[in-house]
């Protein structure tokens, strides 16, 4: 019989502050077998990180395990001293982590960052050293590989960066590879490139692995048996086909229906998102964490006792839930009745040829260099009307915060128009527009835990905006419509105190939400709105804004580089790149051949969450170009891997024209009709 | 590099220019010039006889042009005695040339000290290198061990050795050279006896551990708790860092991390302080010059501001603006070097 | 008689403080007792450094208010035949004792030292406001707006910081200056930016509100005047205060040497800030710059500053010490702890006692402030 190469039993993980043990990790128990990849789900603050750290014995000082083992190749890792450790790290176990800038140190050569890790675990010459590192640079795929191993980490894009990353966990062969999040910092296309290498990798070197993520589409498509957590606890376990194919824990059910399939929309199946928010570590029930969010609780048997996990159809595949039996898995959501789909009204926002160009100048008091301009927003053109969402798609640095800047009237276009019901704004800056323009055009921002001021309270920061728009007369006129706005926004009233200090990522973004529609805005720029919360949280934000949206009229244009969220919730779909729009037209368009090749690309990069869906590949080469030294000819020329079907040349030296190829739909691509024709679906 | 040096050394010329134009024009002001002409005159002259000796010694010509002609752009004129119709010095004690010539900073004329009786660039010159010889031996005693404890308390943060250090860095810094001074003198001077609490034989007879120990401990007590403190907090953010996990994880050792990942990134931030800390060395120089007797920079410019000696007052203050715009180009181009994120750019 | 012994010495100075004592008491029983209502002040005198700080800083602060009640003697009055007294000696008339000795002008170490606080705590507080509310004026537009206004001030800041401050105060604080209007003029443009501070804070901020705006403006205006009218041309129409012109010299040193540094700092937290969301939606409802430096960046910046306020009371305090010891801007009377470490330093050899009191009580202030800022610190970075 095989040993497996990593066996959690049973593990408890607290932290201790003066006052408090805080419980992290709760009786939780995995095996990995070798060659095997295990995927770890949760949203933030389940404990999958601290699984990680607990694995490599490298905890916060306040962190200790309390009960339970981690027998690593057969060895109980609490036996280990501290020089077997250092022995062990790196060169049996190595791990990979989110951020790979800050992975890297600053100040040290790539070359010498990967040679380290040989000298320290094998007796190697420097020759020796640099040529496996060398070998390994390229196996990671890494263009001049040489000029790499020179090259210091800043040097390197976010991808590359996560390369090397990679390429040092890997240089000692190790036995076990930890991935936590290795590409959440990162653009759809590059996270693509990087899931592909390491599922390569694995199989290529036979390395077991743990791969913790939020997303459950990324863990289908590099894992084998996958791990739900749920406050610090795994609540199911099993062979990725099982638990994907037949989910048998509520939680793990709550999760899928979160979130937007391919081929859903927002009118037809409606998201249901998780009620209740993640319990406090020191403030979980009895019995069944997930009793008080579950729509199959029942009191008397979820919350007396503490739950096993349990098998749920096969001896491999388990489950914490009392109520597996119970419970119609197959059942459609109570809730998820369809909607009418809107009518879409006159046209409200008309841009034409719309240009922003930046200079960057060296110096300003003694200009030393020529300024050189920054092309952020090259020749857009596109409208948006009443009631429409228009979904506008790219990867970082491709414009498209820019082109909603210049509609705010934060930035002024460089050439071109754009018209808001009939007036131009392209050339008003913010403190030139009248309020009534202002607050028809307002933002919903990114980061929830950003977007409000930390140093007023959250009713205050509501009346400032009601105040700005002139609406409302008197303070008490303002201050009971600012507790309309946090019903309309569905919060408790007593919100209105409170800091934002104490407020949840979803429910501050809740607020931004209330503040952007204070105004009765006519049209809304949502840039990224849902990026950084969890899935369950992105599932209510998203029904929120669909009913709020609906219900006002009010056109949305949503900034989104997630194409699952932008099937779902768009009528039309405008694909940016390097500031130009390649492609538009009405989503289903969109998601149908024939494609741009980047939106075939970025299309390709979805992780899907769904095991019955096929795909077909499309990776991406090459980075990015900045946008201060554009190429030549067509802007994605670089990268695109149907070039060779253009003849002379036509994609490096002209920019091609828009294409119109159906009624809405136009692409910018000198492909020949007979090759858009013969494209295939990129997802079946 | 080269274009930053460029750009970096026009700002600093224009920066002298500036400092240098608002010096010369405050020592130059009615009253100083008054005091000057009482004291080079007899004691109760008249107003007339004040004019009339300004007026001869150049003092009464358009402003910009006794600056131009103090930098060595605009040509000097010698001042004509009215009665002879020859050419004198404006002070018995220093020649200065007859016809009119380029003769200002630049040439390296820096005019006559009428406290000191002599020619500037003669007293500068001695006291100069005095007072480089005690900052040398200040940054050489200082840095060592202020970046020594700042790594020392950064590298395990909140551990007994970083508590009893932070207290040592906190009480130094919290001790102005004009109190340590005082403090050691009385305790290894009058009590003790075993350092002297004056440096003035250092001139002389050279230095030695008896007479100079005190001028340098001084100031650098004061300086170590700022370097190490930096250190510190440099050390432990250096120490939170992603990639100090990394470099754990790729199976070093402790002492290894800091050595090889920790410290060179925890040294950027010191280094920049410790070159900024020039300019209020030169402060706590001469307070400890003045305190110690001792014959250097700062003696020389207490002595030129309390006697209203304008000539040496410009040069002193030529020497410490030079000083300072000289350490920050040091500090920022060993930023660069050091951090090669900006030296690649 | 009998001079007292080193124990009755310390007995006796402990019973000179009682009334320090006794407002230290019921300081910090207020302190420990609300400390979960103080908000940050709490946390802070709960930790070791916190606690110590607050100690010393409080007694410096209720030593300042009570001067007169605490020191037996008058500070700056000679009796003759205590020339150079040992620590202890009885003076035969009142039959007090120099508890700490007497100097070569024969006055009173302890009363001095106790007077000392008093002009150290009224003018580095001030002064550092006022390089405060200079710093944030410049830095917020300098970090907020970039570009020229940027590049002039910090040319401008960096011009100052290039000048080394003992150079600065010889400049600036020398007797001849005082007959210019030099001061004066640089005074009058320091004290016009408190005002100005809160003109703009409340313009900005109360626009909408036209009552309570006016209120805020009048009141601003009539205390600004006050105390513009007192401090620079020492015309106090009430009386209440007098401000010499040397006084108001220090004042305007000690502020043009820190407000480049609280410049420096203010600008950089406002680099950092205005790249927050909040100030991005604070620009899409169309809030004009000002509201937005000084109503949605400043108070986030607030952490940071005080800390840095702290220190640099500190600093201040040193550099009113050096400007003492120069014999700068002080009256040579003056019972300021650095004009009294400069009259007994020069005589250590001699006698040790007229020199420590000073000494020991800058440093212990400055020490106070430090320990202070630093709990300040980490306490607010646990936030």
């Amino acid at each position: 019989m095989v040993e497996p190469i990593l066996e959690i039993k049973n593990l408890c993980i607290s932290f201790f502050t003066r006052a408090i043990e805080i419980p992290a990790v709760m009786d939780f128990s995995c095996t990995i077998m070798p060659g095997e990849a295990m995927g770890l789900v949760g949203e933030s603050g389940c404990g999958k990180s601290t699984v990680a750290l607990a694995i490599l014995r490298d905890l916060a000082r306040i962190g200790r395990i309390t009960s339970g083992s981690i027998r690593f190749n057969g060895r109980d890792m609490a036996t280990l001293d501290e020089a077997e450790l250092t022995r062990i790290r790196g060169s049996e176990i190595a791990m990979v982590y989110q951020e790979p800038m800050a992975s890297l140190n600053p100040t040290m050569k790539i070359g010498q960052q990967l040679t380290e890790v040989l000298f320290i675990h094998e007796k190697v010459s420097k020759a020796e050293a640099y040529a496996r590192a060398l070998e390994m640079v390229k196996a990671v795929r890494l263009p001049d590989p040489e000029r790499m191993m020179r090259s210091y980490p800043h040097q390197l894009s976010g991808g590359q960066q996560q390369r090397i990353v990679i390429a040092m966990a890997l240089l000692a062969n190790p036995k076990l590879l930890i991935l936590d999040e290795p590409t959440t910092a990162l653009d759809v296309t590059v996270e693509a490139g990087i899931v592909e290498l390491v599922k390569d990798l694995g199989k290529r070197f036979g390395t077991s692995m743990l791969f913790i993520s939020h997303n459950l589409g990324l863990i289908l498509e590099t894992c084998d048996r996958v791990t739900v957590m749920y406050s610090g606890e795994a609540v199911e376990t099993g062979p990725i086909d099982e638990v994907f194919g037949a989910v048998r824990h509520p939680y793990t059910q709550g999760l899928f229906r979160s979130m937007p399939l391919l081929g859903t929309n927002r009118n037809s199946s409606p998201l249901v998102p998780i009620p209740g928010q993640l319990p406090l570590p020191h403030e979980r029930p009895n019995g069944c964490n997930f009793g008080p969010r579950c729509s199959y609780f029942v009191d008397g048997q979820c919350n007396k006792a503490v739950i096993d996990m349990l098998p749920a159809g096969s001896a491999t595949h388990l489950s914490r839930c009392l109520r597996i039996e119970a419970i119609d898995w197959d059942a459609v959501a109570k809730s998820a009745v369809a909607n009418v789909p809107t009518v879409i009204g006159d046209n409200l926002l008309e841009v034409h040829s719309l240009k922003k160009h930046y200079q960057v100048a060296a110096s300003e008091l003694f200009g030393g260099r020529e300024a050189r301009t920054v092309k952020a927003v090259e020749d857009v053109s596109f409208n948006a009307r009443e009631a429409e969402t228009v979904a506008i798609v790219g990867e970082s640095g491709c414009g498209k915060s820019t082109l909603a800047k210049v509609l705010l009237g934060l930035e002024l276009a460089t050439g071109g128009t754009a018209s808001f019901d009939t007036t131009y704004i392209q050339a008003d800056p913010i403190d030139k527009r009248t309020t009534k323009l202002i607050s028809s055009v307002q933002m919903i921002f990114q980061n929830p835990f950003d977007t409000l001021n930390p140093s007023y309270s959250v009713g205050s920061q509501i009346i400032r905006t009601l105040e700005r728009f002139d609406i409302g007369s008197t303070t008490e006129e303002r201050q009971n419509m600012m507790l309309e706005l946090l019903d309309l926004v569905k919060l408790p009233r007593a919100f209105a105190t409170r800091m934002p200090r104490q407020l949840s990522g979803g429910q501050k973004q809740r607020i931004g939400v209330a503040r952007a529609f204070a105004g009765r805005p006519r049209m809304i720029i949502a840039d990224e709105p849902m990026s950084a919360l969890d899935v369950s949280v992105q599932a209510a934000i998203t029904e929120l804004l669909t009913n709020l949206q609906r219900n006002s009229r009010t056109t949305m244009l949503l900034i989104s580089h997630d194409l699952s969220l932008v099937r779902y919730l768009s009528d039309r779909v405008i694909v940016m790149y390097l500031g130009h729009i390649v492609e538009q037209g009405t989503t289903d368009q969109i998601f149908q051949p024939p494609y741009h090749p980047y939106t075939e690309a970025l299309l390709a990069a979805i992780p899907l969450a769904d095991t019955k869906a096929k795909k077909r590949k499309v990776v991406l080469e090459g980075e990015i170009p900045s946008a201060m030294s554009p190429p030549p000819g067509c802007p994605f020329q670089t990268r695109c891997h149907l070039k060779s079907n253009v003849s002379g040349g036509l994609c490096e030296t002209v920019v091609p024209p828009m294409r119109v190829l159906a009624e809405g739909h136009a692409i910018k691509c000198h492909l020949p009709t007979e090759v858009l024709d013969a494209m295939t679906p990129v997802i079946s | 590099m080269l274009n930053f040096l460029i750009r970096r050394l026009g700002v600093m010329a224009l920066t002298m220019i500036c400092l240098t134009f608002m010096v010369f024009y405050l020592v130059n002001l009615e009253p100083n010039l008054r005091k000057l002409a009482i004291s080079q005159t007899e004691m109760h002259a008249s107003d007339e006889h004040i004019e009339s000796w300004l007026t001869r010694n150049g003092y009464r010509r358009a402003f910009i042009e006794r600056y131009a002609a103090w930098i060595g752009v605009w040509p000097k004129k010698p001042n004509i005695d009215t009665e002879t119709g020859k050419p004198v010095s404006r002070f018995s004690y220093c020649s200065e040339p007859a016809e009119s010539v380029f003769a200002g900073v630049i040439q390296g004329d820096f005019g006559c000290s009428t406290k000191f009786k002599t020619k500037v660039a003669e007293k500068m010159l001695p006291a100069l290198r005095a007072t480089g010889l005690l900052m040398f031996w200040v940054m050489v005693t200082m840095v060592p061990v202020a970046l020594f404890f700042g790594i020392l308390s950064g590298m395990r943060e909140g551990s007994k050795l970083d508590r009893t250090l932070s207290v040592v860095s906190i009480v130094t810094t919290s001790t102005p050279e004009y109190v340590s001074g005082v403090v050691l003198t009385i305790i290894f001077g009058t009590w003790l006896g075993w350092l002297n609490g004056s440096a003035a034989s250092a001139t002389g007879d050279g230095i030695t551990f008896y007479n100079f120990t005190l001028p340098v401990i001084t100031p650098a007590i004061y300086g170590m708790g700022y370097i190490a403190r930096m250190t510190r907090a440099s050390m432990i953010e250096v120490m939170t860092a992603q990639y100090i996990r990394t470099a754990r994880l790729k199976g070093l050792g402790f002492y290894a991390v800091v050595v090889k990942h920790a410290l060179r990134n925890a040294l950027i931030a010191p280094f920049t302080v410790i070159m900024l800390l020039f300019p209020w060395l030169l402060t706590g120089v001469v307070i400890v010059e003045v305190m110690f007797r001792y014959q250097g920079f700062g003696l020389a410019l207490v002595e030129a501001a309390g006697n209203n000696d304008i000539d040496l007052m410009l040069a002193c203050s030529l020497v410490s603006v030079v000083l300072v715009l000289a350490t920050q180009l040091i500090s920022d181009v060993g930023y660069a070097w050091l951090n090669p994120r900006i030296r690649v750019q | 008689m009998e001079p007292l012994s080193a124990f009755e010495i310390i007995r006796q100075v402990l019973v000179q403080f009682t009334s320090v004592w006794i407002s230290l008491i019921v300081l910090f029983a207020f302190s420990l007792g609300f400390k979960r209502k103080l908000g940050l002040y709490g946390f802070v005198v709960e930790t070791g450094t916190g606690f110590t700080g607050v100690l010393i800083l409080g007694f410096w602060l209720f030593t300042a208010i009570f001067a007169s009640r605490i020191s037996p003697f008058d500070p700056l009055g000679q009796i003759v035949s205590m020339k150079d007294a040992l620590p202890g000696t009885i003076e035969p008339i009142s039959g007090l004792p120099y508890l700490f000795g007497g100097d070569k002008l024969a006055r009173d170490v302890f009363s001095r030292m106790v007077f000392g606080s008093r002009i150290v705590l009224i003018i580095a507080p001030l002064a550092t406001l006022l390089a405060l509310s200079v710093g944030i004026m410049l830095g917020l537009p300098a970090g907020y707006f970039g570009k020229r206004i940027d590049s002039v001030l910090s040319f401008l800041a960096n011009l100052i910081l290039a000048f080394p401050i003992i150079l600065l105060f010889y400049l600036l604080v020398s007797p001849g200056i005082l007959e210019t209007p030099i001061p004066y003029a640089l005074a009058g443009v320091f004290f016009l930016f408190p005002i100005l501070l809160l003109v703009t804070l409340f313009w900005s901020g109360y626009r909408s509100h036209p009552l309570q705006l006016g209120i805020r403006l009048v009141l601003t205006l009539l205390v600004g005047g006050w105390l513009f009218a007192t401090f620079v041309f020492d015309r106090d129409p009430f009386h209440i205060l007098r401000v010499s012109p040397s006084t108001l010299n220090i004042f305007a040193a000690v502020a043009l040497a820190s407000g480049p540094g609280i410049f420096r700092i203010v600008r950089g937290l406002t680099l950092d800030i205005k790249t927050r969301e909040y100030v991005q939606a604070a620009q899409t409802r169309g809030e004009t710059p000002w509201y937005i430096m000084l109503w949605e960046i400043l108070p986030n910046a607030r952490g940071p500053l005080i800390v840095d306020a702290c220190l640099r009371i500190g600093y201040t305090t040193i550099l009113i010490g050096a400007l003492g010891y120069f014999g700068l801007g002080m009256p040579p009377e003056s019972p300021d702890w650095g004009t009294a470490i400069k009259e007994s330093s020069r005589l250590l050899r001699a006698f040790v006692h007229p020199a420590l009191p000073p000494a020991l009580a800058m440093m212990s202030f400055v020490l106070g402030l430090n320990l202070l800022a630093d709990a300040l610190r980490e306490q607010s970075l646990k936030d």
